[in-house]
């Protein structure tokens, strides 16, 4: 770079803010970019700086109106099936009933320290949305949450809890209705009212600072899965199994086993990595980069793995093992797109995996070979959800179901952890349907009760 | 076409800058929307080239791009149809990152602004390309003669106005308003604000976003700036002739109407000794 363009790009080019390699970056119009940078100076101060004590208010809200730490449940039943342990990181236990408190409580939290007074939101499943009105619900904000017409008939419950809890519901009708078109929307609302709203994003996607912070947030399931590793099993696992749809609870099942960033980045020179903190007051040791434990990053294969370009479709959710590099939604990662670069839309039987994206950062932990993307179908999928929920007693939301079903294909000797994003209540009617629609092993019917 | 011409095409007094989407609802309309746009007054033409996911529009454009979509649009295409547009007015290729960067055979912007430049275009805007991720953008747009127009926002901070102006050659695309594209009745007022904190930078200025009639236009001049930037309104033409199945003629009569419209309701926003 010469040095007058050094100059004129300002500062951010030069500290490569939110950069993970090639991925990242801040590409959103230019009305919404003081929005960004104002974000990002929020982010280093409050959540890597922990001015005013911010990180110290958001644990003791985690634990407390969270319910935090969740616990790490050994699986009985399914580590004799399988020959190895199983461990499952309970954050369908965390209050709202998925991982997403962590993010939502945090951002709102951020919003509040920020001065905003108004919050919006994007949701593909609805537990982002859920968790997002949950806290704005707790801390007092008014919150607008966007959502796709196809998700909203799909995850009806979900949208009763974000009216139960105040917040207005915009269904979104255009395209397949699905959170690509959520985010479009709320991009467009943040765009119209940004002076005083902030946009709290659902997963480790968008423009810089929302990868990173994200992450850090949703960073506290990996803390704990270290700490209660070592206390439970007397060891690291061998392997964390997580779903990826943007990569939220990815990110957050595997943030404190990657390690700093900033190690990565000088040891490798991958040309900068966007921040090289964890949330401060993390427990001694998790800071640090555990080489032999295997990150598997589990992806919605959908029906096939193959994209109709032509149409404009792909029936499945798998950007990571699939997609292409390209620009979407604030970030350079990798997407599900044509050859020309148009967005396809995906599929997914889980409306919360259902995204033609994935965060930049898990982009980049694949190319740099630390996590390794694996992908499961539909079926399986569903036969997961209902062996966990008749072996182990636990209802798994279809998200995690797709982790959960891996192990079938798993070949490693354990232990192993996998990440139980969140619980499956709002699924039930997606799952009935589609079980007998697909005659899936082991569902029950409800066929018996019907005249 | 290159720099000097769409910088020329503000000299001649305030310059209208008309808005519609390529293939919108097929590439042969464009062709005679563009025509008669040009016709009625038109001084640079921004067409607009589909994306799947376009953040920065209101509900009128993207309904177009989604028609566009739909008759098939592609880069492809779009670079014909410059090619066999017969205007004497620059035209400025308005899209998104993603289909500049996948184009041709490696990722980039390269190939795409080589290849627009080659069709005719004159230069780019580009709403999710902030000044700050714009090095390889605008490197390939300086190699090929190209302008690289940014957008001004109400919210844009003096720093980042800066950063803008050192890399602005064609003319700076002032959004008059937060939100997204689509015609408004009323003139934002934020816009004479926005106009007076560019009053020292040596290009010409356009407003956009929201701008519908001559009486706008008329004010937004009055108010200093150089042009206007009119797309909504002419989108909405358009997709009434889709709905009630009119002719391209028709459609293309009622299009240069209101460019005239626009026109001379720009030169009426002079003031008086300077109007032709």
């Amino acid at each position: 770079m010469s040095e007058e363009s050094k100059r004129t790009t300002g500062a951010q080019s030069e500290t490569q803010a939110g950069k993970f390699g090639a991925y990242g970056g801040q590409y959103v119009p230019e009305v919404l970019m003081p929005a960004v940078e104002e974000l990002a100076d929020a982010y280093e101060r409050y959540v890597l700086g922990n001015e005013d004590g911010f990180v110290d208010d958001f644990r003791q809200r985690i634990r407390e109106f969270g319910g935090r730490p969740t616990p790490l449940s050994h699986a009985e039943n399914l580590s004799g099936r399988y020959g190895f342990d199983v461990y499952l990181k309970r954050e369908d236990l965390l209050h709202g009933g998925a991982h997403k408190l962590n993010n939502a409580l945090g951002q709102v939290l951020l919003a509040k320290y920020m001065g905003k007074e108004r919050i919006v939101a994007e949701t593909g499943a609805g537990q982002h949305g859920t968790a997002t009105a949950m806290a704005c619900a707790y801390l007092d904000m008014p919150c607008e949450i966007y959502m796709g017409r196809t998700d909203v008939n799909r995850q009806r419950p979900n949208v009763f809890r974000m009216r139960i809890h105040d917040a207005e519901v915009n269904p979104v009708d255009v395209g397949s209705g699905t959170l690509k078109e959520a985010i479009n929307e709320t991009m467009r609302d943040w765009a119209t009212n940004v002076e005083d709203t902030h946009y709290v994003i659902g997963s480790v996607v968008g423009p810089h600072p929302f990868p990173a912070m994200v992450r850090d947030f949703q960073s506290v399931i990996s803390e704990e899965m270290r700490v209660q590793s070592e206390d439970q099993l007397g060891r690291l696992p061998e392997a964390v199994i997580a779903c990826a749809g943007g990569g939220s609870n990815t990110m957050g099942a595997f943030a404190a086993f990657v390690g700093r960033a900033d190690h990565r980045s000088a040891e490798q020179g991958s040309g900068g990595v966007a921040t090289s903190a964890r949330l401060p007051g993390a427990p001694e040791g998790t800071h640090e980069p555990a080489a032999d434990v295997d990150l598997l990053a589990v992806e919605a294969g959908g029906s096939s793995l193959g994209v109709d370009k032509a149409e404009g479709y792909a029936p499945n959710s798998a950007s990571l093992s699939t997609g292409t590099e390209g620009v979407l939604h604030g970030a350079r990662t990798k997407l599900l797109q044509t050859e020309e670069g148009q967005i396809v839309e995906s599929h997914s039987v889980s409306a919360g995996l259902d995204y033609a994206g994935v965060g930049p950062e898990l982009a980049y932990l694949v190319d740099e070979g630390r996590v390794e993307p694996v992908n499961v179908d539909d079926d399986a999928a569903l036969e997961a959800f209902h062996r966990l929920s008749r072996e182990e007693g636990i209802i798994p939301a279809l998200e995690s179901s797709h982790a959960v079903a891996y192990l079938e294909g798993y070949e490693g000797d354990g232990p192993v952890v996998v990440n139980v994003s969140g619980r499956g209540d709002k699924d039930l009617d997606t799952v009935i349907e589609e079980s007998a629609a697909r005659d899936i092993a082991g569902a029950p019917t409800m066929e018996v009760f019907e005249e | 076409m290159t720099r000097s011409e769409i910088r020329a095409a503000f000299e001649g007094g305030p310059a209208l800058v008309s808005y519609v989407a390529a293939g919108d609802p097929s590439a042969e309309a464009t062709k005679e929307y563009v025509e008669a746009l040009v016709d009625g007054g038109t001084d640079v033409v921004e067409l607009g080239l589909p994306f799947s996911e376009p953040v920065a529009e209101g509900t009128t454009i993207q309904n177009a791009i989604k028609r566009a979509l739909e008759a098939g649009m592609t880069p492809d295409a779009y670079l014909d149809l410059v090619r066999e547009l017969d205007v004497d007015v620059p035209v400025v290729c308005m899209t998104y990152y993603n289909l500049i960067y996948q184009y041709g055979s490696e990722p980039g912007p390269e190939e795409f602004v080589e290849a627009a430049a080659e069709a005719g275009i004159s230069g780019f805007v580009v709403p999710d390309l902030p000044v700050n991720e714009s090095e390889p953008m605008y490197e390939a747009c300086r190699e090929h003669g190209l302008d690289l127009v940014f957008i001004v926002a109400p919210t844009t901070t003096p720093e980042r106005l800066e950063s803008m102006l050192d890399r602005t050659t064609g003319f700076v695309y002032v959004q008059g308003r937060l939100g997204t594209t689509g015609a408004r009745d009323e003139v934002s007022e934020n816009t004479p604000e926005a106009l007076e904190r560019l009053q020292d930078a040596d290009v010409p200025k356009a407003v956009g976003f929201g701008i519908s009639s001559g009486d706008q236009a008329r004010e937004v001049v009055a108010s200093g700036a150089d042009g206007v930037i009119v797309g909504s309104a002419y989108v909405d033409i358009i997709a009434d002739g889709v709905e009630n199945d009119l002719p391209i003629e028709a459609v293309a009569d009622r299009l240069e109407a209101l460019a005239a419209e626009l026109k001379a309701g720009a030169r009426k926003g002079l003031p008086e000794p300077e109007r032709k």
